[in-house]
């Protein structure tokens, strides 16, 4: 059983045993838009929770990804360097950035869940 | 912009609303940004089809004097093009100047057809200046020419390789318009003033209606099967492939009309006799040429720089990026900011600095996408 939690700056994370999925949910492509390139980190790269983790950028603008939660960067999707669209067609799916192997799996509980994210997008319309 | 003033809307916004579309603060508007579609889809679709845009934000205005030349003069003190000697009909692309030669905005200019309206020119300005453009214009007009605003009118912008198809069925006098040509007419019986240019690089129409009637236009040209709405958004990678400036960006009091490249946009008689702001200073920078110069960039890989970015040659910065994103028709990133002339040449190879990282860039020919406008071949001399 696997369990989505959110961030109110819009990225899930998605707990599989002790790595962690890391994206940016469904809400976060729409508001984007069409994404036309992503900068994952470095594979081994330390990032904490509300440190910069990657970038996202639309025809527009460019925005960042924060970490959703500390850790160590086991593995990035490599398939959005020729694909970032998978961003948008499948955010929480093939559209995944990066996985985590969580220094502080405690820190999960400060998260969203399912529910909760929902109710806080009912705030943002 | 003072964000405790209430957003104005166009005419449109009713239908923007209607057809799904994100809206935005722009210019003190509430203006589309893209449509569900998205931009991509949007872009693409007004390089194949047609693409239709609520322009209504941008600021029409006439300039009104006894006759064609004392009008034209008033405006040529102020701007670099020759207004003179314009056609019946024609339109003309130019720039308001400061004392020092530096863009308060760049606008288009088109001296109408009809006899009974000689003596006056159509002027649109930029939304986010158009304020200031008519202030500084009516602060500088000789007795006999006024500006008069036209607020009540709608601007709507059709572009695209199939607009003439379309407007052939609504408005088939316009379609035997040349590029930067203007007539009145009507379309589906409304009245309307119809010219043959655009934003976009691609062929198509600017169509100025009264606001009551701009839902009608709208309608009947979306109800067309090669029709869709294109937001800003698009509008914005449509001229930047174009390789088109977009003021507050690309153009700014900073820069003068020769460091933009819109060497052009001046013509002949003015280059030579002057007597316009910063006239010293262009003519000094046709002949010796500017300090620096306005030139796109093509990246390699996939990021994307943006406004700001630096541009640096063998580690030392040399100029900065005024626009970048994403070319959909290339799928690559593209860019256009200003370097030093004896970087300027097609094929140099720069860096432009993204996030601390040097992304190899080459200084490419402009536009980046050709254009297709609806020119005429020219006969004779």
């Amino acid at each position: 059983m696997t369990s989505v939690r959110y961030t109110k700056d819009h990225e899930y994370v998605r707990v599989e045993g002790d790595v962690a999925v890391v994206g940016i949910s469904d809400y976060a492509q729409q508001q984007l838009g069409d994404v036309v390139f992503v900068e994952l980190p470095e594979i081994g790269k330390v990032v904490t929770k509300g440190g910069e983790a990657a970038v996202v950028e639309s025809v527009k603008a460019a925005s960042e990804v924060y970490a959703p939660l500390s850790g160590e960067v086991v593995e990035v999707n490599s398939e959005l360097e020729g694909a970032p669209g998978l961003v948008n067609e499948a955010p929480e799916g093939k559209g995944w950035f990066m996985k985590l192997k969580l220094s502080n799996p405690a820190e999960l509980d400060e998260l969203l869940n399912e529910h909760a994210y929902k109710d806080f997008l009912d705030t943002l319309a | 912009m003072d964000h405790s003033e209430p957003l104005l809307e166009t005419p449109l916004f009713s239908a923007h609303r209607a057809l799904g579309a994100r809206m935005v603060p722009f210019a003190g508007y509430q203006m589309p940004v893209q449509y569900p579609d998205g931009i991509l889809a949007e872009h693409g679709w007004a390089r194949i089809h047609a693409g239709l845009f609520d322009v209504s934000h941008m600021g029409q205005a006439l300039l009104k004097g006894p006759d064609h030349a004392t009008t034209a003069r008033a405006l040529e003190a102020l701007a670099p093009a020759d207004f003179l000697n314009l056609s019946p009909g024609q339109q003309r692309y130019s720039q308001l100047l400061a004392e020092d030669g530096g863009i308060i905005d760049d606008f288009m200019v088109t001296r109408p057809l009809a006899p009974e309206w000689d003596g006056t020119l159509i002027l649109v300005v930029n939304a986010a200046c158009k304020v200031g453009d008519f202030a500084h214009i009516a602060a500088h007009l000789p007795a006999g020419v006024t500006l008069i605003e036209r607020p009540e009118r709608a601007l709507l912008a059709l572009q695209g390789p199939e607009a003439a198809a379309v407007m052939a069925r609504h408005c088939p006098q316009a379609t035997a318009l040349d590029f930067m040509t203007s007539i009145p007419t009507d379309f589906d019986g409304i009245p309307v003033e119809v010219s043959r240019s655009g934003y976009t690089g691609e062929d198509g129409f600017e169509i100025s209606v009264e606001n009551e009637s701009a839902p009608l236009l709208w309608a009947a040209l979306l109800a067309e099967p090669e029709v869709k709405a294109i937001g800003l958004g698009a509008r914005d990678s449509l001229r930047l492939e174009a390789g088109l400036c977009l003021y507050g960006h690309d153009i700014d009091l900073s820069t003068s009309p020769i460091e933009a490249v819109l060497n052009w946009s001046i013509q002949k008689r003015r280059r030579s006799e002057g007597g316009f702001p910063g006239a010293a200073r262009i003519q000094d920078e046709l002949t010796q040429g500017p300090a620096r110069v306005r030139v796109g960039l093509r990246l390699e890989g996939r990021a994307p720089a943006r406004e700001g970015a630096e541009i640096a040659s063998d580690g030392a910065v040399v100029g900065r990026v005024t626009s970048g994103g994403f070319a959909p028709t290339l799928g690559a990133p593209i860019a256009m900011g200003y370097v030093p002339p004896a970087l300027s040449a097609p094929g140099t190879r720069l860096d432009i600095l993204v996030r601390g990282k040097a992304l190899a860039a080459t200084v490419a020919s402009l536009p980046f996408v050709p254009t297709r406008y609806a020119r005429k071949p020219k006969t004779g001399a």
